[in-house]
């Protein structure tokens, strides 16, 4: 169990490690925190000729809160931005997501932009995006810089639309509405192992108490996240009253496919999805609160 | 910088920390469980960070400062949490010992009066196979009263 031999680069700068990824084309992996890559070369499960290492390009290394959005630099660690006190009060969804991101020890070196990349079926920030309608920058090698949108970044199973020869700079997660409440919910066999199923669940209220728009965002139940767009729909306008929220859960959960695999079943995870999409939607809407009332949380 | 000193090593670029403090350091306190991050007995301090050494290239260590476990006492003179860990039992075969210790030695000074609930938050990232966990909190437990804060 060690790693396979490769050429090691580690550039300074986005310029320098972009030009080597382009010599490369698709023989070069994007070394970020290594919590997902490292253990993938020491099982030789991967075996790119070179590895660019981009944990000295400190110019992606930055969490910026500002227009409404919470611009993160790639190689921010996850840690750092779990307890950043301005995402705390901005963005509350995703340190609530990021606690189950593995260990604490490995969100110390784990990179917001390398699980984005990295999209793992199970992983709980490419959901989080998804459910934000968030974005993320990904730059090459003398061209211009481009936005990738959620929703057509993540392709299947540990795919993303990112091009061999791109690096993934930026993520943009939008912050909701300000009174929006929002709940993350997971099951796992332990707490910190991949997820079985995860939700994120965003719920705004209008002033007279209904509900202004929801969304449910899935991860664990398919090759990539998924929102539940039918729910969705049908939350929207509604009352918060007894049996709702299983209603649209179990909505939510009826087009979902989720695999078998030797953790759990399809049918499992179909069914858990629904209670923990009630769940969540649940708490998010305790936390919301209508224009009128201010600020609950 | 390891432990203090400033070491100079020349590596293949594929080695990793962990293979590189075992077996060009001869710091053999570092134990390797599954070389792929689940288990945490590889933990060291890089930066005064817990990390996985089995994650990390031996080349990214160029220019940070990595502490192991070796650098936490000598038999003579036990550093509180090793003290701690001895009167409470908190190791059997001592394999993922090491890692843990690196992972409370941070945690302490993070949080120098935790809760059990916290110490279990910090243990989900080690696996150990002998004790059942419980000697382990009671040693952190306890070391957190007779640091009593203090940086170590």
């Amino acid at each position: 169990m060690k790693p396979p031999v490769f050429d090691y680069y580690d550039p300074l700068t986005l310029e320098e490690a972009l030009g080597v990824l382009d010599q490369y084309g698709d023989d070069a992996k994007v070394l970020a925190g290594g919590q997902s890559l490292m253990p993938l070369l020491n099982m030789r499960l991967a075996r790119p000729g070179a590895l660019v290492d981009l944990n000295k390009v400190s110019s992606l290394n930055y969490i910026t809160v500002e227009n409404g959005t919470v611009r993160v630099g790639a190689m921010a660690r996850q840690r750092d931005v779990e307890v950043d006190p301005a995402v705390a009060r901005s963005l509350p969804l995703l340190v609530e997501a990021l606690h189950f991101v593995g260990h604490v020890q490995i969100r110390l070196r784990g990179t917001i932009g390398g699980s984005l990349a990295h999209a793992d079926p199970a992983g709980e920030l490419p959901a989080l995006l998804v459910c934000l309608d968030g974005e993320v920058v990904a730059a090459g090698h003398h061209t211009a810089p481009r936005t990738i949108p959620a929703r057509d970044l993540f392709v299947t199973y540990l795919t993303t639309s990112l091009r061999p020869a791109e690096i993934l700079t930026e993520v943009r997660f939008p912050m909701p509405p300000p009174g929006t409440g929002s709940a993350f919910e997971e099951l796992s066999r332990r707490h910190g192992d991949y997820a079985l199923v995860g939700v994120a669940a965003t719920v705004r209220l209008a002033s007279d108490g209904s509900i202004n728009d929801a969304r449910i965002a899935f991860t664990g139940c398919g090759p990539i996240p998924t929102r539940a767009a039918d729910a969705e729909r049908y939350l929207e306008g509604g009352r918060p009253v007894d049996g709702l929220w299983e209603r649209a859960a179990d909505l939510a959960a009826r087009d979902l496919e989720p695999d078998s695999d030797l953790h759990a079943s399809g049918a499992y995870r179909k069914r858990v999805a629904a209670v923990l999409a009630a769940r969540a939607l649940r708490k998010a809407a305790a936390r919301a609160a209508p224009p009128d009332r201010g600020r609950q949380q | 910088m390891v432990n203090g000193q400033a070491r100079e090593l020349d590596v293949e670029v594929r080695k990793t920390l962990a293979d590189a403090l075992r077996e060009d350091l001869a710091l053999t306190g570092t134990h390797l469980g599954c070389e792929h991050g689940v288990c945490g007995a590889c933990t060291v301090l890089v930066d005064g960070r817990p990390t996985r050494s089995c994650l990390m290239l031996a080349v990214q260590a160029h220019g940070h400062d990595i502490d192991t476990v070796e650098s936490l006492g000598t038999p003579d003179h036990l550093h509180p949490l090793q003290q701690a860990f001895w009167e409470h039992h908190g190791l059997q075969c001592g394999f993922c010992t090491p890692g843990i210790l690196m992972s409370a030695l941070w945690f302490l000074r993070e949080r120098p009066h935790p809760s059990r609930e916290e110490i279990r938050e910090l243990l989900s990232g080690h696996l150990c196979r002998c004790t059942g966990y419980l000697q382990i909190i009671e040693a952190i437990e306890a070391a957190s009263g007779a640091t009593g804060g203090r940086r170590q």
